[in-house]
């Protein structure tokens, strides 16, 4: 049988004297596509930290696919949040894709040819093809972010963590990439950070909503206890028949 | 202007500018992309603390000035991994401390004290052979280290959260581009002196960046920009009989001003 793809127990989490992250515990299986809500400053990231190994937990236990983060680092595939920085770097789409060939046994070696293809192939699956040799700062957000992606899945992942993905890109692009992951959610886990619930409920088959605590719900849906949990404004929850719908009022202070 | 390489220390003068100048752009190229222009600087200065050390014991003040930069350099190392957002205080606290200590070896010395001058603004003029000799295993180091680890270097610099999840060593890489700037760094005090160290660590990096597509073109242009400057400084100092280090330097600033106010030009629009 195949280990979940995650498994957290009672991990906790903390900056200084600032706790993050307390007791979480749930467990994801291989296959699944993962939503994680939660308000600003909620821990999202952290837990995202803690399960690709940049960070160590406090206390508790983290398996992905079955191993230590810090073992499973090379099944995984990561876009991080901030595609925005760093754009003065001279660095071509290509090249930054490239840099999902990188390895830990190949240091000191150059790039092949199989290297160069794997990347054309996936740079062509996300749309980027045609800007292989454009600079990264020349790109709009969701073209930037579309590399980024390019880079995770050059790594062959067996699990991708996207970061916010959506953050500061246009609402078509956002579209474009969800049911971009769906497809690819075929043959790779997928766990993603979002603030935006609509487009979110109508795509992922499980919801994790994070504040401290997480509240995990298999099969999709935002349950009331998790927007109490979000946010702290009344909000309404409309769901009704497959994809679930969820829009929330506006409220006005 | 060819007349002037009748003079053996003009010869060396040239010889030392070059080779200072292959260091100077491919370390001052990732001191740029990586935002460790403070660190560099700090590394300079404290490095103070070495020639005076050296004056104290009686070796070689360069010595003692890669000594201390190295030193210095690896506990920037160990405190940029270990707290992140006090860095930069901690650098400027060995910034200080290096150089008061220099100061403090020097008072110390008994007899004549020598020019320090020399070593706040540089001598490229008195560069004996002996340190040519000793330039151009350091620029060989630097130019193997980056050609065979190039691509690690680019992943730690561009993203190196990304470059630690695909199994690259950052840490280790860190701390070799922290030794190689402390060497690099050294051997600039000898062209332009610690003061000036950041300007031509940084000023044709800067340029570079700007009308390059990669990070190895970046250092190439920064080094040709680099000789440009240095060349330009040293002739224009013996022409009008001016200090060498600080007529490179401000080459190099005027032409940091001229491709900002093009920069302005192009993106105005005329």
């Amino acid at each position: 049988m195949n280990p979940p793809a995650i498994e957290m127990k009672d991990v906790c989490f903390s900056y200084e004297d600032i706790i993050v992250l307390e007791d979480v515990t749930f467990s994801l299986k291989q296959g699944d596509f993962l939503g994680i809500i939660g308000p600003n400053g909620s821990g999202k990231t952290t837990l995202l930290k803690l399960l690709i190994g940049l960070l160590k937990p406090e206390k508790g236990e983290i398996r992905v696919l079955g191993e230590t983060p810090h073992d499973a680092k090379h099944r995984i595939g990561y876009v991080p949040q901030n595609v925005g920085i760093n754009t003065s770097f001279p660095i071509s789409v290509f090249d930054i894709a490239l840099m999902g060939r990188l390895s830990r046994s190949r240091i000191g070696k150059r790039f092949n040819q199989k290297d160069r293809s794997k990347v054309e192939t996936m740079l062509k699956e996300v749309g980027m093809w045609s800007y292989a040799q454009t600079p990264i700062g020349k790109l709009s957000g969701g073209q930037r972010q579309r590399v980024f992606i390019a880079r995770a899945l050059v790594t062959n992942p067996e699990i991708l963590f996207l970061d916010e993905p959506t953050a500061n890109v246009d609402p078509e692009f956002e579209t474009d990439l969800f049911e971009f992951l769906r497809d690819l959610n075929k043959t790779v886990t997928i766990v993603v950070i979002t603030h935006d619930i609509g487009v979110l409920s109508s795509h992922v088959k499980s919801i994790a909503c994070v504040n401290r605590n997480l509240i995990f719900h298999e099969g999709g849906k935002v349950t009331p206890e998790m927007m109490k949990m979000a946010y702290p404004c009344p909000v309404d929850l409309i769901a009704h028949g497959i994809p679930h719908r969820v829009l929330s009022s506006h409220v006005e202070k | 202007m060819w007349d002037v390489l009748q003079f053996e220390f003009m010869r060396n003068a040239l010889i030392a500018g070059v080779l200072v100048s292959i260091s100077c752009g491919i370390i001052g190229s990732l001191i740029v992309v990586n935002r460790i222009v403070f660190i560099s600087g700090g590394i300079a200065h404290a490095a103070y603390g070495g020639i005076g050390l050296a004056f104290f014991m009686g070796f070689s003040p360069y010595l003692g000035a890669a000594l201390f930069a190295l030193v210095v350099s690896m506990i920037i190392g160990i405190i940029s991994s270990k707290m992140k957002y006090r860095a930069d205080t901690i650098v400027g606290v060995l910034w200080a401390v290096g150089m008061a200590i220099g100061i403090i070896f020097v008072d110390m010395t008994p007899g004549y004290t020598v020019d320090l001058m020399s070593f706040l603004f540089g001598s490229i003029l008195a560069v004996p052979r002996s340190d040519i000799l000793f330039m151009v295993p350091l620029d060989i180091l630097i130019l193997l280290t980056i050609l065979i680890f190039y691509k690690e270097f680019i992943a730690i610099s561009y993203d190196d959260e990304f470059a630690f999840i695909v199994g690259i060593p950052v840490k280790f890489f860190y701390f070799v581009l922290m030794g190689m700037t402390a060497l690099s760094v050294v051997m600039i005090i000898r062209v332009v002196g610690l003061i000036l160290v950041i300007a031509l660590l940084t000023i044709p990096p800067y340029i570079a960046e700007k009308y390059t597509r990669s990070l190895g073109e970046m250092m190439f242009v920064s080094c040709l920009l680099s000789v440009i400057f240095t060349v330009t400084g040293l002739w224009l100092s013996y022409k009008y009989d001016l200090t060498s280090g600080a007529t490179i330097i401000l080459v190099a600033g005027a032409a940091f001003f001229f491709s900002q106010i093009l920069d302005m030009i192009r993106k105005t629009g005329y």
